[in-house]
């Protein structure tokens, strides 16, 4: 049996639901929010490759490249907000964090 | 043999990446984050894209898994208590991701199916002749070159963003003040002081 292009894609899909599903069970615990994301970009990324295999293109790669800069760079600012977060109040429970509400 | 490995992998990626929302201990859930960027990288390089797989396991398991790591074993919680809304939220969210699921299954089976990927049975990540690498280098440094550089620029505002985030100066710490130093004559660094017999130095 050989494995084509809806095999990959079936495996980012499902991917991306457990990450979509992840951000609901845990309104309140931010970083296994933060995990989720990281699940949905890497679902992206497999869509990505499989299309640019597919599809003889090696551009899909090349902006699989960037998603993975955007993530790495949105995990390392997302994580300096939620140390500065907890240094400030102590804990990290974001459903009451309305501090910016003014 | 390739239809073996890819179940294999697959299966690993969703059980773990399912184990990621699903750990009670978050370190645990970081863990099986690396197991879930592991086995992707094994289906790219399925796929043929070796160059992607190793980014993937260096950039993730290297430095963004160590990373959430690192800030989980750091931040001092009680993370039992975020387990509350977990069975609140259970039915609207998996509705939610049922209704996503399938809708995203459907195009994707209808693209694969009919799009212009579907004229294709076997993937093929490099152009003929070349390996992985030397086909992404060609395209990146020559028609992506710009937004390469901006890619770059993300990382580098990414950088002095988390810096300035977390940089603090806590009040009462010595620090060495280099300028302060350089700047240091013997008039100012030295007193002479006049003692009389019997009687020593007091400030």
């Amino acid at each position: 049996m050989t494995i084509g292009l809806p095999h990959y894609l079936a495996v980012a899909a499902i991917l991306f639901t457990i990450g979509v599903f992840g951000i609901f069970v845990n309104r309140k615990n931010v970083i296994i929010i933060m995990m989720s994301i990281e699940l949905i970009l890497q679902a992206v990324n497999i869509n990505l490759v499989a299309f640019s295999a597919f599809l003889h293109d090696v551009v899909g790669q090349i902006f699989a490249m960037f998603v993975l800069t955007v993530a790495a760079a949105e995990a390392a600012v997302g994580l300096a907000i939620l140390v500065t977060f907890f240094r400030n109040r102590g804990d990290i429970a974001v459903d009451d964090a309305s501090m910016m509400k003014g | 043999m390739q239809a073996v490995a890819f179940y294999f992998l697959a299966l690993v990626s969703v059980a773990s990446a399912f184990g990621v929302i699903s750990a009670r201990n978050p370190v645990h859930s970081v863990l099986y984050l690396i197991t879930a960027f592991f086995s992707a990288a094994g289906l790219f390089v399925l796929l043929g894209a070796e160059f992607l797989a190793m980014l993937l396991v260096v950039v993730y398991v290297g430095a963004v898994a160590v990373l959430f790591l690192f800030v989980v074993m750091m931040l001092d919680v009680d993370f039992a208590q975020f387990r509350q809304g977990f069975a609140k939220y259970l039915p609207i969210g998996g509705v939610v991701a049922g209704v996503l699921l399938v809708e995203i299954v459907l195009v994707a089976v209808t693209v694969a199916n009919g799009g212009a990927a579907a004229k294709n049975s076997q993937p093929m990540a490099s152009s003929p002749g070349l390996t992985n690498t030397e086909t992404i280098g060609r395209v990146l440094y020559t028609d992506y070159v710009y937004l390469f550089q901006a890619a770059g620029l993300v990382l580098l505002v990414a950088m002095i963003g988390a810096i300035v985030l977390t940089l603090r100066h806590r009040p009462g710490v010595r620090r060495q003040n280099i300028a302060k130093q350089v700047a240091r004559t013997p008039k100012t660094g030295m007193t002479v002081v006049q003692i009389k017999p019997g009687e020593g130095v007091s400030e």
